[in-house]
């Protein structure tokens, strides 16, 4: 029996081209459960997504109309995107280099805008597709090829970094919380305004033989037994938290959704009731 | 698509008369054109497109967005054409500059859009408030990768309108971005400009691709949310849409098709403007700005007996290249003038075998008619 979420999936290219161990399967997975679950017509869903491993995970696996854009830019082309189809679940997959480094500035400020997007950042702490080199997101003092002597930079918050720019949902799971990464992945789906999840993730070929995390169940015991709710970590002292990964939600508004007030600026050109 | 809000709107404007900047004809020309979303990020001189069109576009059911950059402006343009918008944005040098890897991401998933270049003094901030015309090259070969051009630059404030139309209709009949060229000298010239009246208007509709191209080298857009799964990628890839970045003969064939659709089709493209052309021993070659001072030369020596002629190139990309050899056979020199240090002389050059002299102003100002007229006498002593 074929099995049920199949029908996502662009059945004829795979498997996938990631490596064994890789998260981002988990994340597809998530994904198209979420899907599921929500009973979205996958018609109704536009995937945009930059450049690296993780934006492959819905283009070209995803069974769906999708918009595979230049490296940091995805969240700008979905800008343009939402504004014309406004009805359209229009989801971006991307990873920490991709939407924490080179387009690190649209994220804010679609965020800001609250433009009705949903958003996954698939962090894997590294730019795996290139071979391993340092991401805004790799931890201080770690090894990598381009951090030959230790890394010297310290981490960004990203998902704390959406949140305080205004987004209407930001939370933060790990591969190994799969269930509630689902749950969360419907709430972000069923967001109106800007919508983020930082799915931390693995990669053991670029990133975990670094670290001593050399396979995938390595890394899923290490995010257990790493991972504090939002609710604990309120309780400890940022001399506990270090090397702690928070796990929950970081926030929750309902902002007016950005295309939301551009139509609404339309409509009252049309009464003659704006300003 | 326009709606009939839209068309209605536009309507109530046929045949009124204004005063208007060349930066305003442009925007006007866009909205007659059908479009219906502008990305964009403030920079002088192309700044007044972006208010006319924050002004307008609500009353055409159009969406105006300003982005955080030019980046991210040109790939919001790139979003709303894929899904379904006729979409512009407007900068100038250094904004037109950080646009250049996405205006090669239109090319290679062949979407339409235009990107006007209101073109100031460079390199980097240059002198930002003053005029040049020294963008001819970059919006030629800005982005990397083997690819053709389509661009126009106007020389007066009607023709600003007249030819943004002409831009729109271009990019979605050949699925290509097009540039408009402008310069800050039209961009800020405020002359009279009257509106065209939509009934009279032979708009290219998104997807009306019937016989759009003669070549044949343009397939049909496929449009989001019909069930398709349209895989639409900046990567090399096949007929169907799907990656393929290894097979040689994948990545030849998608490439030389897009370049072929615009280099085959280019007598469909190419306007150019030639006055005095008869029987002139020396041919002055301007565009945008710089043409005006050039054809006010031209018209003196004219009455002063000089055999000169006039030629104007209205669309720079593709270039006129075989018009020129023609010409080029049957006078003694062609002069250039023009705001750079010899753009556009330089590709005339490959196309002539007669001396190409140029006639070159930087610094923020455009030539006089007194210093063509001098160049144009200089050149035609025997």
């Amino acid at each position: 029996m074929e099995h049920h979420l199949l029908k996502y999936l662009r059945e004829e290219i795979l498997p996938t081209t990631h490596c064994p161990g890789c998260g981002c399967g988990q994340v597809l997975n998530a994904f198209v459960n979420a899907i599921d679950t929500l009973r979205i017509d996958p018609r109704g869903i536009i995937s945009v997504t930059g450049i690296g491993c993780s934006s492959w995970i819905p283009s070209p696996y995803f069974k769906g109309d999708t918009l595979h854009t230049t490296h940091g830019r995805a969240i700008a082309f979905a800008t343009g995107v939402k504004v014309i189809r406004p009805d359209s679940n229009v989801v971006v997959i991307a990873g920490d280099g991709d939407l924490a480094g080179i387009g690190g500035n649209h994220l804010i400020h679609a965020a800001r805008r609250n433009v009705g997007l949903t958003v996954y950042l698939v962090n894997n702490y590294i730019y795996g597709m290139t071979g391993g080199q340092v991401s805004p997101t790799t931890p201080f003092g770690v090894v990598t090829s381009t951090t030959p002597y230790t890394n010297a930079e310290y981490p960004l918050k990203i998902a704390e970094l959406v949140a305080a720019a205004g987004a209407n949902y930001v939370a933060r799971w790990t591969t190994y919380h799969i269930r509630k990464l689902i749950a969360s992945m419907e709430e972000a789906l069923q967001t109106k305004g800007f919508a983020f999840i930082e799915i931390v993730s693995q990669c053991p070929v670029a990133y975990g033989r670094r670290v001593g995390l050399r396979d995938g169940v390595a890394f899923m015991e290490y995010f257990k037994e790493n991972s504090v709710s939002v609710r604990k970590s309120k309780t400890m002292s940022e001399e506990e938290l270090e090397g702690k990964i928070v796990v929950g939600r970081l926030a929750r508004r309902e902002r007016v959704e950005f295309t939301e007030s551009l139509r609404k600026i339309i409509e009252e050109q049309r009464t003659g009731t704006g300003a | 698509m326009q709606t009939d809000r839209a068309t209605g709107y536009l309507s109530t404007l046929a045949g009124k008369v204004q005063f208007a900047l060349g930066d305003e004809a442009i925007a006007y020309g866009a909205l007659f054109a059908g479009c219906t979303f502008f990305g964009g990020y403030p920079i002088t001189p192309a700044s007044e497109v972006a208010e006319t069109m924050a002004r307008e576009l609500p009353n055409v059911d159009g969406y105006y967005v300003q982005f955080e950059d030019e980046i991210g402006s040109i790939a919001a343009v790139i979003g709303a054409s894929r899904a379904g918008a006729k979409s512009m944005t407007a900068t100038s040098g250094p904004g037109f500059s950080l646009m250049q890897e996405n205006i090669g991401y239109a090319i290679m998933t062949e979407t339409p859009c235009v990107v006007v270049d209101v073109q100031r003094s460079g390199p980097s901030t240059g002198q930002a408030t003053k005029p040049a015309q020294a963008d001819v090259l970059q919006a030629r070969w800005g982005t990397h990768g083997d690819h053709e051009m389509i661009a126009f630059a106007p020389n007066s404030v009607q023709e600003c309108l007249d030819v943004m139309i002409e831009c729109f209709n271009l990019s979605e009949r050949y699925r290509h971005p097009v540039v408009l060229l402008a310069d800050g000298e039209i961009g800020h010239l405020r002359e009279k400009l009257v509106f065209p009246d939509p009934a009279d208007l032979d708009l290219f509709p998104r997807g009306g691709f019937d016989a759009a191209d003669e070549a044949g080298l343009v397939e049909p857009m496929r449009a989001y949310g019909e069930g398709n799964a349209v895989h639409i990628t900046g990567s090399t890839h096949k007929e169907n849409g799907m990656r393929d970045v290894v097979s040689q003969d994948v990545h030849e064939r998608l490439i030389t098709r897009c370049c072929a659709k615009i280099d085959k089709n280019r007598d469909n493209i190419i306007r150019v403007e030639e006055r005095f052309m008869d029987d002139a021993e020396t041919v002055v070659v301007s565009f945008g700005a710089d043409s005006r001072p050039a054809l006010g030369a031209v018209v003196r020596a004219r009455n002063e007996g000089v055999k000169v002629g006039y030629f104007r190139p209205i669309s720079i990309w593709p270039f006129c290249g075989e018009r020129l050899t023609q010409i080029g056979k049957r006078v003694r020199k062609i002069l250039v003038p023009e705001m750079n240090l010899g753009q556009l002389a330089r590709e005339i050059e490959r196309f002539v075998s007669v001396p190409v002299v140029r006639v070159s102003k930087i610094g923020g100002v455009a030539h006089s008619v007194e210093e063509v007229y001098q160049a144009i006498i200089e050149n035609s002593r025997s």
